[in-house]
């Protein structure tokens, strides 16, 4: 371990708490709240790559590896839902999609 | 050395995402996060996960922000002169949640004493047997995630009869 796990954790809370800001500022434009969820799982994929390594089992790289899956197939649907959306309202903000609302 | 490498790659990672995230142009934002991931994966290298490493190269900053690149081409959502960022108000309240969080996660991490780790050092060919052995049936699971995926995404994109 070349590092403390502390260190380890301490920068995936960061990483993750700017995906939040990320999230939760950027209403205006989708395509940068679905960048805010990326920067979230990276923190959670530091997360478990250092916990395998302070504990010397090879389990989290393969829950980062499965993250990793997961996000592939949530990122093709989500822009797909995108692409969808801004063909129907002609915009990318998040605020203009409340059809279910209305 | 090593331990060096670590401390200037993590600054390396939060500046890149904090200029990913502040940037009002997406094209720029998404160059920025292409940048951090490229330093988390030198990171998870010295972690001892060098297969995440170039799977994190491959994947992320290869096939995710592509994917990005190219629907906000084709939606041509890269115009300069429509590009705008959030007013200053709307940044306090996350900022604040985001503060809480860390200060709450950095307390519990400093103040958490390390159990003693096994000895011994990660191979591919533990990683190899850990993941198609014990999570063999999480590999098809995953399998099966991405072809609905496909499909999910081939229903949505596909144009209108009418």
């Amino acid at each position: 371990m070349i590092v403390p796990l502390a260190h380890v954790l301490v920068l995936a809370a960061v990483l993750f708490g700017l995906g939040l800001v990320c999230t939760l500022v950027w209403r205006s434009n989708v395509i940068m709240l679905l960048i805010g969820i990326e920067i979230m799982l990276n923190a959670a994929m530091l997360v478990f790559v250092g916990g395998s390594n302070h504990w010397g089992v090879a389990d989290g790289q393969v829950f980062a590896l499965i993250i990793m899956a997961m996000t592939s197939a949530e990122v093709s649907l989500a822009l797909a839902l995108v692409v969808y959306l801004h063909r129907r309202k002609n915009t990318v903000n998040v605020d203009e999609f409340r059809e279910l609302k209305d | 050395m090593e331990t060096y490498l670590f401390y200037i790659l993590a600054v390396v990672t939060v500046i890149g995402t904090i200029l990913a995230i502040t940037e009002k142009h997406p094209v720029h934002a998404i160059v920025y996060l292409v940048t951090s991931f490229f330093s988390l994966a030198t990171i998870f290298y010295l972690l001892a996960a060098p297969l995440v490493a170039m799977f994190e190269v491959i994947i992320y900053a290869g096939a995710v922000m592509v994917l990005f690149m190219f629907v906000i081409m084709m939606l041509d959502l890269g115009r300069s002169d429509e590009a705008r960022r959030p007013e200053l108000k709307q940044w306090i309240l996350p900022i604040i949640l985001a503060g809480i969080i860390l200060t709450s996660i950095g307390t519990i991490a400093t103040g958490y004493a390390a159990a003693p780790h096994a000895s011994g050092s990660l191979t591919i060919r533990d990683f190899a047997e850990t993941l198609f052995r014990k999570y063999g049936v999480a590999v098809e699971l995953v399998s099966m995630q991405l072809l609905f995926a496909v499909v999910g995404a081939l229903y949505l994109g596909r144009k209108a009869k009418s």
